[in-house]
């Protein structure tokens, strides 16, 4: 077998991590993930840790999966998925509990609920089960930032509006808006504006970006 | 109107196809059959037209409102002068409440109509009428104290997420006016309910502009609230509450107009009272708190109850198609509006939360209703 060798970031490579960021993001395109996007953003500082978690999470279980990839028996590889991801998130969980103890307590059950995240599952079914673990390392990183920017972009629109801060910082009390009769939004800490904030997100990829269209 | 004509015909070759402003065809469409009935007639085989368009039908609506318009504007300076003590004439009354009033329905119009504009200019399609109607209820259904901006922005939040997003007018699931009242209630529920947000300036002496429904909510006393409110105030409507829902008088007038000419479905309306007394009745006989033991007649006559039910839970679009299903849609928005209201204190105004609901629901009875009348023919067949 001459398999000729591929370079470290040849074309193909580089396109497992910019193709989730737009063209096939997991979040706004695959429809991923949908449930964190909506629990953990109504600020951004947990939802930059969340990014962070998942980030570990999916590109460490992707590659130890796809190490795996030949013992796996088909049968029960759910289970494996599970496992491998479990460990990964008790280790997350307990460094965050270690390190930004009051952001552990705010995320609290969401930490946990990584290892439901319908990502991470689905790329070790769809991506990592097939591939090397250089490529999956790279589909992990290009899905969990995929993932992140959503996050961050829903988590800074709702943290501004709903409460008039910026990464806890009160940027619009210090701009002096409030003066004018200006209030904060309380809609927006509501859950349905997540998803209200990310069909708007959806509708301006979409407008930039025509190969979403579905073809009538 | 002669004056209209030449202006319209003298602009007409910039907006058509090949012409300077042709992406702005459908603002000028929109105005030009707004003023003149449109002469477009059909190409092909023979049709039966009606001279009734979407355009009449939304301004029988109008009409329909100005009953409410007129007495929320009285009603606005009613309640203001008791709060103040000022003594004030009828026509100083109105006065006063036509100056408060006038800002809430320029600023709906203004926001809406440009936001459809823009997005037929977008897109290049018609301007629909739909916001006429819209734009006439949405102030109708607001405390007289909201600030305008507010008001701006759950108008622009109604438009684009309650209607354009799903294709425009006629394709919308929620009823726009109560999306833009329901997200101004959540964003900025301190304008939305309370005492003191009814009448205008009622921060003045420490008088208590609560609406009948919030007093009730607090579980002040029915026998005592009586004494402050009697039936007929009720009926006539002369107790705070949003500018248009207050005067029972003023929606029956509505709600003959819109049956008179067809517009509104009795079928709707009638069985809404019904889902309403229904379940405030029961609610009588258990008697829990100080809301299940209001008479069910009274239920009807506090709130938006009448003011949903003729003029939200009728829009055509939103409503269940079907005979049946319109019966089955308004039962179950009356029978909804008095649980809500009774069984959560925080949100007294069931009848917007009930009528979404419902909304939400109506093509899943309607899609039932034909389906069951598939199978009845369907055993009917005899091959």
């Amino acid at each position: 077998m001459s398999q000729k060798k591929e370079a470290l970031f040849s074309k193909k490579n580089k396109k497992l991590i910019t193709d989730p960021l737009d063209d096939n993001n997991p979040i706004t395109v695959q429809v991923l993930g949908i449930c964190s996007a909506l629990a953990i953003t109504v600020q951004l500082k947990p939802a930059v840790v969340m990014s962070f978690s998942v980030l570990f999470v999916l590109s460490v279980a992707n590659v130890v999966v796809s190490l795996l990839r030949k013992f796996i028996p088909s049968r029960i590889r759910i289970i494996v998925f599970l496992v491998v991801i479990a460990t990964l998130v008790i280790l997350v969980d307990e460094v965050l509990k270690a390190y930004v103890f009051d952001v552990s307590k705010e995320l609290s059950v969401f930490v946990g609920l990584i290892i439901t995240n319908c990502i991470i599952m689905g790329r070790l079914e769809a991506f990592a089960l097939g591939n090397t673990p250089w490529k999956s390392f790279l589909d992990g990183i290009g899905n969990s930032f995929g993932y992140a920017w959503i996050l961050i972009v829903v988590a800074f629109f709702r943290e501004l509006l709903g409460s008039g801060t910026f990464y806890g910082y009160p940027v619009l009390e210090k701009l002096g808006i409030y003066n004018f009769g200006y209030e904060n939004n309380g809609m927006m800490i509501l859950p349905p504006m997540a998803l209200v904030t990310v069909g708007l997100i959806i509708w301006v990829q979409r407008i930039r970006n025509k190969k979403l269209i579905e073809p009538k | 109107m002669k004056v209209f004509r030449n202006l319209l015909d003298a602009i007409k070759p910039n907006f058509e196809r090949g012409g300077k402003l042709e992406k702005l065809y459908p603002a000028y469409d929109a105005f030009e059959t707004f003023l003149f009935v449109p002469d477009h007639t059909t190409k092909k085989g023979t049709h039966i037209k009606d001279a009734i368009d979407l355009k009449r039908t939304m301004f029988m609506v109008i009409v329909a409102l100005i009953p409410c318009v007129l007495f929320g504007m009285w009603n606005v300076g009613y309640q203001y002068s008791i709060a103040s003590g000022e003594s004030m004439t009828f026509i100083k009354q109105f006065n006063f409440g036509f100056w408060k009033f006038l800002p809430l329905i320029i600023v709906s119009y203004a926001v809406g109509l440009a936001v459809e504009f823009a997005f037929a200019v977008l897109r290049g399609h018609q301007v629909n009428e739909g916001y006429l109607v819209t734009g006439m209820l949405i102030p109708l259904t607001m405390p007289i104290d909201v600030p305008l901006w507010m008001l701006a922005i759950s108008v622009i939040f109604a438009v684009v997420i309650g209607k354009e997003v799903f294709g425009g007018t006629g394709m919308n699931i929620l009823n726009p006016a109560l999306t833009a009242r329901a997200f101004l209630f959540f964003a900025y529920p301190s304008w939305m309910s309370g005492d003191k947000v009814w009448v205008q300036n009622a921060s003045v002496d420490g008088y208590s502009g609560a609406t009948i429904l919030g007093d009730l909510a607090s579980s002040m006393n029915w026998q005592s609230l009586s004494g402050q409110w009697s039936m007929s105030d009720m009926f006539f409507g002369t107790v705070p509450g949003s500018v248009g829902e207050t005067s029972m008088v003023a929606i029956i007038l509505g709600a003959l107009i819109l049956l008179f000419t067809g517009v509104g479905s009795w079928r709707i309306i009638l069985s809404t009272f019904i889902g309403g007394y229904f379940m405030a009745y029961l609610f009588n006989l258990w008697g829990y708190n100080e809301l299940m033991s209001t008479p069910a007649h009274i239920h009807l006559m506090i709130g938006s109850f009448a003011f949903g039910a003729v003029f939200m839970a009728t829009d055509p679009v939103t409503a269940s198609q079907t005979n049946k299903g319109k019966y089955i849609y308004g039962f179950l928005i009356g029978v909804f509006a008095i649980l809500i209201r009774t069984f959560n204190p925080a949100y007294p105004e069931g009848m917007m939360l009930a009528i979404l609901l419902m909304n939400i629901f109506a093509p899943l009875i309607d899609h039932y209703i034909v389906l069951a009348n598939v199978n009845k023919r369907l055993k009917r067949a005899t091959v």
